[in-house]
């Protein structure tokens, strides 16, 4: 017999022990990917019990279903498009009241809805006690009591979700929130007027869209303009009477004064069912708080936090990356040997290990940095750290939380710009991915070490460090400038929870941190791919080239005419020129020497324009391609690279401007990937590139002109 | 008096929820409605945003959306 299927929906706010239900019922069977087209993430598990296929939704977690931000939009048009059996609203027990305001609005959609009042034991230990067969009956709702984090209550929730799905009873359309008396009149008719002009089955519930009308919801307007076509200006002029006649009666929006009574029908409940014990206890969290947001060790607690966070991820990190680079080295060595010589030969070992490999070292910093913020977040510290920064981050007209990922953009763009998922509000989110790209990331440090090593030896730490501080000048620059232009509007409001401190649960902990290095697996692994093999195609073709001598002629001759130790050295350096000279007549190079003009102006000539091309891969690139134009082994000869430099054209005023230039440019394939990814646009992703390597022009001219202006060199 | 001038440790019943739509609501919707009891937990140690408890759990506030709520001082 083919087996029922359900799908079950798991609403609830933030903070509500909702993930770790999910997490409990669902184990490792979970699909995470996002909602169709925006980045909230979605997460979908598949189980069987009881003998049924069950579906599980974990919807966004919202505080309202007032359509304010997508979490709130996603999670509504769930519930109203795609129908689910049951939701199942988690409910913090011992913050029933602004629960139950997500509550009555899911009794006001058409679903069939079940409460599980969820950790219990510290509503418990606060000395909350709530009856919960009361509260059943006063809102016609099934109710359970979970322990998530002890996986306490789940079967029953499940059993109670299944008998709930299988009831062939209506939608109970009792005991739903009642307004008063005004609002109930013009609610009752418009549910009337909209029902005796409606002709064929209308999806929502009439009284649901009459309530949604009056609040002046522009999502469910839309909506009925669609599905209702000529009638709709009928029903909105009919909606503008009652809006206007309750605005004269209440002398206040009417959807602020269904707020208000719907708090007030909650506090009616809350009355019935909730018993509070006064006794004096300690309250834990509140008390670490005092701690950890204190005046004068708040920040140095918090820095020291961050600090532990950047030494693992990049100190303790190496370790592991050290192996991943061996083992990729070892591979490739194998192939070379054990391969025949063939352009395959070359592709797969030139092109996409190199490519590929040269990204997947930072797997390991990846999966520590995710850990942390996991830790972070499932401790409830990221509010924290949001409640310390907010004052800073809001001069540049950010979000304290944004904080947080443009602090990591010192390491790697890519997890820094997955992080911006933390951030509610939209237009923070892009500004955010936009200004991060301009923390200079690690793996420009070796061309800045190469570069201001050479031309500013004694001073090339301080160089560095401004060449960073002008990364986050520009970044609070930009921000303000976007924050006034493109990102124009009130700045979303500050108005977050500070949930109470929790022990995180290893298990979703680990959860949190797999998923997130996943999707960095997966997706940047097949963009790094194609970027890395469009580099190598670049840089191996065409393969007939008109040497300017011949090279193996030269080799043939030294090895009859010179002595052993002078053979090896004139060798190395023919075959190193011959390198050199392959790659200036290359695509790449050619490309380089075209758009050289381009780069002029900023003191750079064709072999670092190559350079900076070949850096579209991954920044460190950069420095190889210089090693290989130069024909400079830096293996064999550290300071060969830096002495073929100072003998160039190369001066330290054009080696600034290169810097800078690095700084500000373009970002690498994987950030580029990653930016297109979460922000879920093609067309803010090439507003990123445009911008940075436009930016990075015209600072790199600047310094270059002005400086030649100034006579420096 | 406004919720921002109320010092911290201080408790004030909300009279009055004011500024623009989005934020007033999205307020509201937190709970923070006409008559509740709102105490003031602590400021930041910038002086903004600052920590309040309203209907027994936390939440915070920037000290100018603080400035749209009207309370009377207990």
């Amino acid at each position: 017999m083919h087996k029922k299927s359900f799908t079950i929906a798991l609403a609830g706010n933030p903070n509500s022990g909702k993930t770790t239900i999910f997490n409990n019922i669902t184990g490792t069977r979970q699909k995470v990917g996002n909602w169709p087209g925006v980045t909230v993430e979605k997460k979908e598990g598949a189980v069987s019990k009881y003998g049924y296929d069950l579906k599980i939704i974990d919807l966004p977690g919202t505080y309202s279903l007032t359509p304010f931000s997508i979490e709130e939009i996603v999670a509504r048009n769930f519930v109203l498009d795609e129908s689910p059996d049951v939701v199942i609203d988690i409910i913090d027990s011992s913050n029933l009241e602004r629960s139950l305001y997500l509550a009555t609005q899911l009794r006001e959609l058409d679903c069939k809805v079940l409460f599980a009042l969820n950790m219990a034991d510290v509503a418990d230990s606060r000395g909350i006690k709530i009856d919960a067969d009361k509260m059943s009956e006063l809102l016609d709702v099934p109710v359970v009591f979970t322990i998530g984090n002890k996986n306490k209550g789940i079967d029953s929730l499940l059993k109670t979700a299944i008998n709930l799905a299988e009831s062939e009873s209506k939608i109970s359309q009792k005991r739903k929130v009642k307004y008063s008396k005004d609002i109930e009149g013009s609610i009752s008719k418009l549910q009337s007027f909209i029902e005796e002009r409606l002709e064929q089955n209308f999806p929502y519930n009439i009284r649901w869209t009459a309530i949604k009308l009056l609040e002046n919801d522009e999502i469910v307007r839309e909506r009925i303009r669609q599905k209702t076509g000529n009638i709709s200006q009928e029903i909105f002029q009919e909606v503008e009477t009652h809006r206007k006649r309750l605005l004269d009666r209440f002398d206040d929006d009417p959807e602020i004064v269904m707020t208000d009574e719907r708090y007030g029908f909650i506090a009616g409940i809350i009355k019935e069912v909730l018993t509070t014990s006064i006794k004096q206890r300690i309250d834990t969290s509140r008390n670490v708080d005092f701690v950890l947001t204190n005046r004068f060790v708040g920040f140095p607690i918090f820095i020291l936090f961050i600090w532990i966070m950047f030494q693992t991820t990049f100190a303790v990190g190496s370790y592991p990356m050290e192996w991943l680079g061996n083992g990729v080295n070892w591979l490739s060595a194998i192939l070379e040997t054990s391969l025949p010589d063939s352009l395959f030969k070359d592709l797969l070992l030139n092109g996409i290990i190199a490519g590929v490999g040269s990204v997947i070292i930072f797997l390991p910093n990846i999966l520590i940095l995710f850990f942390f913020i996991a830790i972070f977040e499932d401790t409830g510290y990221m509010s924290r750290a949001a409640f310390l920064m907010d004052k800073i981050m809001h001069l540049i007209g950010l979000h304290g939380k944004s904080f947080i990922p443009m602090l990591m953009g010192f390491g790697c763009s890519v997890p820094a710009i997955m992080a911006t998922r933390t951030l509610e509000s939209n237009k923070d989110r892009i500004l955010t991915i936009l200004i991060t790209p301009f923390m200079s990331c690690s793996a420009k440090l070796p061309i800045y070490i190469l570069l201001a090593g050479t031309f500013f030896s004694a001073k090339a730490g301080t160089v560095i460090f401004l060449i960073y501080i002008f990364g986050i000048i520009l970044s609070i620059i930009t921000g303000r400038l976007f924050r006034s232009t493109l990102f124009k509007g009130a700045d979303a409001p500050f108005v977050m929870e500070l949930p109470p401190y929790r022990v995180p649960m290893i298990k979703s902990l680990i959860i949190h941190m797999w998923d997130r290095s996943k999707m960095f697996l997966k997706k940047m692994g097949g963009i790094i791919l194609v970027g890395s093999v469009i580099v190598w195609m670049l840089t191996a073709f065409p393969r007939n080239i008109n040497y300017s001598m011949d090279y193996n002629e030269e080799i043939n001759k030294i090895n009859a005419s010179f002595t052993e130790k002078q053979k090896k050295a004139a060798i190395t350096k023919l075959k190193l020129a011959e390198k050199a000279e392959k790659a200036e007549k290359s695509f790449m190079g050619r490309i380089g020497k075209t758009i050289a003009p381009v780069f002029a102006p900023i003191g750079i000539d064709w072999r670092g324009s190559v350079a900076l091309l070949t850096g579209f891969v991954a920044k460190e690139i950069v420095v190889s391609t210089f090693g290989i134009l130069y024909a400079t082994e830096e293996t064999n000869e550290p300071d060969a690279l830096k002495n073929a430099l100072l003998s160039s054209e190369m001066t330290s005023l054009s080696a600034l401007s290169l810097m800078v230039f690095v700084l500000l440019y373009l970002p690498c394939v994987a950030t580029i990937a990653t930016i297109r990814r979460e922000t879920g646009s093609l067309k803010w992703t090439l507003f990123s590139i445009v911008y940075s390597t436009s930016l990075a022009w015209a600072a790199a001219f600047c310094i270059y002109q002005g400086g030649k202006i100034l006579g420096l060199t | 008096m406004l919720l921002s001038e109320l010092k911290e440790g201080q408790t004030g019943i909300i009279v009055r929820v004011g500024g623009n739509g989005a934020l007033r609501r999205r307020v509201l919707e937190m709970g923070l409605t006409k008559g509740s009891e709102i105490y003031v937990e602590k400021y930041a140690p910038l002086k903004d945003p600052l920590e309040l408890i309203i209907k027994g759990y936390h939440i915070s506030l920037r000290v100018e959306e603080a400035a749209n709520i009207t309370v009377d001082k207990l």
